[in-house]
């Protein structure tokens, strides 16, 4: 069969090779550029994907499949590759600052957030069960490298090893699934598989509800849902405080962007198989994470159980599955990266070098040395603990008006009293700030101004998601 | 200038003058006090029009601007006052500039932040009396929890952290269930009309059944009931105030805690009147349950800040009295209570902070016979305890009199045990003024004392003056509430009428535990 690729379809993936050829421009270029220039990679890093931001937007208002069906382009691909790119272009002015701290140059660093963030792009426009494949392996291999980056240090070698071993274990599962429902659907298509539920919804396969639950469990290590979020803390506790950002928002969304897509879209015509299955982890999620979280005493351990926690939440919207789990999903997909980077931005900047200071106690009195810094950490804990006017409250407050719409009123009780639970541990870190002595005399550095572009942005994206979230609403619908 | 965009501007003018305040460097700290000072004080200045000008005859909103906010889900900043609300919008605009002179030399370091705290709260505690959309209101309610809980938390006392972090927890558990309510009646109002709206008016208009009626209103009163605080959700209320610098007690006992009787006034008898009146005897008995009960904890006191914050757990009890016996003189003397406790306890919190600031000892063991040192205190304070303790002549009298002779029409046995309390409040507060003011001159320390200046003269002054207004003509404030409080009577007045009809109902029982099956 001959395959004829049309202007069409390069269109539908512009953002997606924008990226990926600036990747391996720049994976050339760290190799045989002389060492002066290899401090302007990261800049070139950005350029590229705010190239690929701009080319997003002539993505706005198609619908369309491209590549014979192997990708997708609506609006919930645009509105993912604008997550995916903002994060990576976040994330990479954290690198910029982290460099100069560390005193060090990953020189291949900047490509592989390039590849890493093609491959998230890839899964949030996938049709296809293989192309969704290939998007996960071309993120999660390019994340394995990036998570051992800190070469000399123990657990960052710990992170990386972990994730590669429990991401390819995950990955079999996921593989595993995906064979069972291309047995029995004939096709790795989604919209096939939607038709195939749609037409045996009152008689669906038991292996094909087998191959759902693995791909289920694939999906879960990816976001870290509980019971399968053991590698979370160890992973975020070892990597890279920029990589450790990027991976808690990056991959987390596009973990969430392929639920969206093969359970919430493809097998929404059998949403009362899973949903309840979904509810439960929904409900341990969020509990595990928050309550785990109440206990650490480093920022790393308690933004990586915090992240648990708000897999959960999402979980609640994608357990809702009516026409408001897409919308408030993604929304909240992206109030998290805003108060998220935010906040890992605050604590790259107190860690210092080597990450030495991630323990609480480092934040104590920081209100005093660092009155703005401490101010954006404050708003950041206040959004993640979901205090109005900030956006992480309207974030949650969609979600669970998703999951009130479909009548789940308990599975709303427990997601609120789980969000009182963890105003405990974010607000630990304001007293920390404001209400404790310094531990010692030691004066933090200015702030760099990568992460307080960083930091800007994330406080501006907060306020304006939180007090006039309507346009993106709107547009979200 | 048109009266509804002066509301507006009125609430957010203390917001724009924090954001003014910032550009102000932190060294100048006489300026940045003056600043926040001057904005506090122009907001009561243009609140003044918005008192004047309302029409106490009408019983509907006044003043109101609708605009759409969020739209595709219905959310609408649409604010108002009406009978309710007035008199609180104001009594907050009045506590401010007070409450800022009472910091003068009281806050030390970090004034900026102070200031800045200050003024956004003030912004936020307007904001939640004059809401009308759910959402709004909500988001309101809990942006003010964050400068208050900053204000315990960083110029609090020795045990300020466990008394902030506990402020906000409380706080939070209530309202968290009352957000999962908002969300529910949402979209009921959907299931009942086919549009989304977040709009209070417009929420009051439908007719919830009694089954659902009953959670909602659980829901609602929780967060309300925590905040007032009513009997056994009361703990938090001693440790936040006794840590709270004297500012943040004013502020806490004159406004934060009215927003819980506000709440009940405004949301839980308007939306849900048969749940009100089905539940009004649980709520009769916490109430005196509290009257007595702070007023014997507070008897015992050795602190005297505490003894003020248990005094408000029984004042308080009034004020829930008068709401739920649902007669329009006792709903009428409810309101007036709450404006009467803002003046009165703020007043006494104010002194407590005078001779703490003097002595930095609360213990009444180590007073006595400060009248002899501090004639001009001595005399101000006994006001505010007589007003406290409600003298006739002063404002305590007309607000329990009225809430007595309300409910004792209804509930004549409340009526009569809530009197025992008026008695225990007379022993606590004149108890406790004999051994700080009268007897002799023991301590050494307390003969150098110095009594009060200018500024602090002039911080009880105003207050004192409503005292003797409000207890000599009370009718320039009472008239204010009387058309929208004789209608909310009449509505509760419908809703036990048909209470009594569903009651009798064989399905009765039924209905209401299997009502939450959706």
């Amino acid at each position: 069969m001959p395959i004829t690729i049309g202007t069409r379809d390069l269109i539908a993936i512009l953002p997606i090779a924008v990226v990926s050829l600036f990747g391996l421009y720049l994976l050339l270029q760290s190799v045989f550029a002389p060492r002066m220039n290899r401090i302007i990679i990261p800049y070139l890093g950005i350029v590229g994907v705010v190239l690929a931001l701009v080319s997003n937007f002539v993505l706005i208002g198609m619908d369309t499949t491209a590549f014979e069906g192997m990708v997708r382009v609506d609006r919930l691909t645009v509105v993912l590759n604008f997550v995916f790119l903002i994060t990576a272009a976040l994330s990479l002015l954290m690198t910029i600052s982290y460099h100069e701290q560390e005193r060090v140059e990953f020189l291949e660093f900047t490509p592989l957030v390039l590849f890493s963030t093609a491959g998230m792009m890839l899964m949030g426009s996938a049709e296809s069960l293989m192309t969704l494949f290939l998007g996960l392996e071309t993120m999660s291999i390019a994340l394995y490298v990036m998570a051992g980056f800190r070469r000399t240090n123990r657990h960052s070698l710990e992170a990386a090893l972990k994730y590669f071993l429990l991401g390819a274990f995950a990955t079999g599962f996921l593989l595993y699934g995906m064979a069972l429902t291309y047995g029995m659907v004939g096709s790795t298509n989604l919209t096939q598989i939607a038709n195939y539920f749609a037409q045996n919804a009152l008689d669906v396969k038991l292996v094909a509800l087998i191959g759902l639950g693995l791909i289920i469990i694939g999906f879960g290590f990816k976001v870290a849902l509980v019971p399968f979020h053991m590698w979370t803390p160890d992973v975020y506790q070892g990597s890279p405080m920029p990589v450790t950002a990027f991976m808690a928002v990056g991959a987390k969304a596009a973990g969430f962007a392929a639920i969206l897509r093969v359970i919430s879209l493809s097998a929404f015509s059998i949403s009362f198989h899973w949903t309840e299955v979904m509810w439960v982890l929904a409900v341990l999620t969020m509990t595990v994470g928050n309550i785990i979280a109440l206990v650490q005493d480093n920022i790393k351990r308690m933004l990586a159980y915090s992240s648990i926690a708000h897999a959960g939440y999402i979980l609640v919207g994608i357990v809702a599955s009516n026409d408001m789990t897409v919308p408030s999903v993604a929304f909240y997909l992206i109030v998290y990266l805003f108060m998220n980077l935010g906040a890992f931005a605050v604590a790259t900047m107190v860690a210092g070098q080597n990450e030495r200071r991630v323990k609480i106690q480092y934040y104590h009195g920081l209100g005093r040395t660092q009155p703005l810094l401490a101010l954006a950490m404050a708003i950041f804990m206040f959004s993640l603990a979901g205090f109005p006017p900030t956006a992480g409250f309207i974030g949650k407050f969609y979600i669970f008006s998703a999951a009130l719409q479909s009548g789940y009123v308990w599975l709303v009780i427990i997601g609120v009293i789980n969000s009182l639970i963890s105003v405990y541990y974010y607000l630990n870190v304001v007293v920390a700030m404001y209400m404790h002595q310094p531990v010692d005399d030691k004066k933090l550095p200015g702030v760099l101004p990568g992460v307080g572009v960083v930091i800007l942005l994330a406080v501006l994206g907060i306020f304006y998601l939180g007090i006039f979230p309507g346009t993106m609403l709107s547009v979200l619908r | 200038m048109e009266m509804a965009s002066l509301l507006n501007y009125t609430t957010f003018l203390p917001l724009l003058g924090a954001v003014i305040l910032l550009m102000i460097p932190r060294t100048e700290e006489v300026l940045i006090k003056s600043w926040a000072f001057f904005v506090t004080l122009a907001t009561f200045l243009l609140s003044l029009p918005l008192f004047y000008y309302f029409d106490g005859s009408q019983s509907g909103m006044q003043f109101e601007t609708i605009k759409s906010w969020i739209p595709s889900i219905g959310a609408s900043y649409h604010v108002g006052l009406d009978g309710i609300s007035i008199l609180l919008y104001v009594l907050t605009t009045f506590i401010m500039p007070l409450a800022i002179l009472s910091s003068w030399t009281a806050i030390q370091s970090r004034v900026k932040e102070y200031m800045l705290a200050m003024l956004i709260l003030e912004t936020g505690m307007l904001g939640v009396f004059i809401s009308l959309d759910l959402l709004l209101f909500y988001i309101f309610w809990e942006t003010m929890l964050i400068p208050m809980y900053l204000l315990i938390g960083v110029w609090g006392g020795p045990r300020r952290i466990y008394a902030a972090v506990k402020f906000v927890l409380y706080t939070m558990v209530g309202s968290v269930l009352m957000l999962v309510a908002i969300l529910y009646l949402y979209f009921l109002h959907h299931n009942f009309t086919g549009t989304y709206t977040f709009d209070l008016l417009k929420i009051n208009a439908i007719d919830i059944p009694f089954g659902l009626q009953f959670w909602l209103f659980l829901a609602f009163a929780l967060a309300f009931a925590i905040k007032v605080p009513m009997f056994p959700f009361h703990t938090w209320l001693p440790d936040a105030h006794v840590e709270a610098p004297t500012a943040g007690s004013v502020i806490l006992a004159g406004i934060l805690l009215k927003m819980g009787t506000y709440g009940f006034l405004r949301f839980n008898l308007p939306l849900f009147p048969e749940a009100s009146v089905y539940f009004a005897p649980l709520f009769l008995v916490l109430a005196v349950i509290g009257i007595l009960y702070g007023a014997w904890i507070s008897m015992v006191q050795r602190d005297v800040k505490k003894l003020v914050a248990y005094s408000s757990v029984s004042h308080l009890g009034f004020v829930m009295l008068g709401l739920f016996a649902f007669t329009v003189q006792s709903m009428q003397g409810g309101l007036i209570q709450m404006i009467n406790h803002g003046l009165s306890t703020g007043a006494l919190f104010l002194a407590v902070g005078m001779i703490y600031e003097r002595r930095h000892t609360r213990e009444i063991s180590e007073f006595g016979g400060i009248t002899r040192v501090m004639p001009v205190f001595a005399t101000l304070f006994l006001i505010v305890c007589l007003s406290s303790l409600g003298l006739p002549g002063t404002n305590g009298f007309v607000g329990e009199f009225l809430i007595l002779v309300g409910s004792f029409q209804t509930v004549p046995t409340f009526a009569v045990l809530a009197t025992v309390g008026i008695i225990f409040a007379a022993v606590y507060l004149l108890w406790m003024f004999r051994r700080v003011m009268f007897g002799p001159l023991t301590r050494d320390e307390n003969k150098k004392l110095v009594d009060l200046n200018g500024r602090e003269i002039a911080t009880l002054l105003p207050i004192i003056l409503f005292i003797f207004w409000i207890g000599f003509y009370p009718k320039t404030f009472l008239n204010k509430t009387e058309a929208t409080i004789a209608r909310l009577a009449e509505t509760m007045n419908t809703a036990k009428a048909e209470l009594q009809q569903e009651k009798s109902s064989p399905y009765f029982k039924y209905f209401v535990w299997k009502s939450d099956d959706r």
